[in-house]
């Protein structure tokens, strides 16, 4: 089924007002659903057996900073049927939660942990919400687009000084002592 | 020093202490293996058939305790820098550090990134630096040879 067949088929199930309009010229057209609905929505679309989406191919995040949001964006594949389907969702930046689908697909376990990792939004209902890349003591989400690297991370710096800078005296040059 | 004629049977030589100890030490570095990126498959190919680390009596060892020389052979993380302090300081001395590749070196092409640290040598004292992404295994067995220059020239029992 292309995306339109798709969204009409889905329309039958999920009321106009809660599903949006398809942004039908993208390559991969989505539609955008208040984060309330997301598991409704989403599970009409695994359960429905025209639509059958039963693989979750991807979930990335955007930050859009001048809008002050973050943009989930589920990517659906069906292996029986082989169409796909894009979902999204936005929250606002400053305490981002997101229902979490790990009970719909279980490879979101690991998507919801990197975007927790990377962007801090708390996906509520998740099994064991911790960090998946970043080392436990890390502070602070890298992939948010205010995000600056600071002096020293996890007490060790983060500059090399400049080889060609000729060293006053007494400097080491960045060597830890033996 | 003067020299005396000893007539010593010719399989009786005679050296400093120092000099042999060294000989020993330079002619079995064992290294650890610890490839953390690209720059393993290298040290991997070095250990093999065809620039062979083995004729040099450098045999690699997986575990700090029984090790000369850690070569640190790849990108190494924050993640993964807590284990690197931990694993140098389970070595014996005399210790040495090889770092080997761009990434050991200075962060190399991933100097940018939040994740990377800046080179080896702000976690733990680095002997060599071998430049390269990756090196040679040429020149990898030509950084062993230059640590056992060094190793030749140390002193124990003399000052």
């Amino acid at each position: 089924m292309t995306p339109e067949e798709i969204y009409r088929h889905t329309l039958e199930k999920i009321p106009a007002e809660t599903l949006g309009e398809l942004a039908a010229d993208a390559a991969q057209p989505w539609v955008t659903v208040a984060p309330d609905q997301l598991i409704e929505v989403l599970t009409v679309l695994r359960d429905d057996p025209a639509l059958d989406f039963d693989c979750l191919d991807c979930l990335t995040a955007t930050d859009f900073l001048d809008d002050g949001q973050i943009e989930m964006v589920y990517h659906l594949w069906s292996y029986t049927h082989e169409h796909l389907f894009v979902v999204k969702v936005r929250v606002g930046r400053d305490d981002p939660a997101v229902p979490s689908v790990s009970e719909l697909w279980p490879a979101a376990e690991w998507y919801e942990r990197e975007e927790y990792d990377m962007f801090g939004v708390r996906f509520t209902g998740h099994p064991n919400l911790t960090r998946l890349f970043l080392p436990d003591e890390w502070e602070g989400y890298p992939m948010r687009l205010d995000w600056k690297e600071k002096e020293t991370a996890l007490g060790i710096p983060t500059t090399r000084p400049d080889p060609l800078v000729p060293k006053k005296d007494g400097e080491t040059g960045g060597a830890a002592d033996a | 020093m003067g020299y005396t004629p000893l007539n010593l049977p010719s399989n009786v030589i005679t050296t400093r202490i120092d000099a042999l100890l060294n000989w020993g030490r330079l002619n079995s570095v064992w290294y650890m293996l610890f490839g953390l990126a690209c720059c393993g498959i290298e040290l991997m190919q070095t250990g093999g058939p065809r620039a062979d680390l083995d004729r040099f009596g450098a045999v690699f060892r997986s575990t700090p305790r029984q090790s000369d020389l850690m070569i640190v052979a790849g990108t190494v993380t924050y993640k993964m820098a807590d284990r690197v302090r931990r694993l140098y300081e389970q070595m014996a001395e005399p210790r040495y550090v090889i770092a080997m590749g761009s990434c050991a070196n200075c962060g190399g092409w991933l100097q940018k990134s939040y994740a990377v640290v800046k080179g080896v040598d702000l976690i733990i004292p680095v002997d060599i630096y071998l430049p390269g992404c990756p090196p040679r295994p040429e020149s990898l067995t030509e950084g062993i040879l230059e640590l056992q220059k060094r190793m030749r020239r140390e002193h124990f029992i003399t000052k």
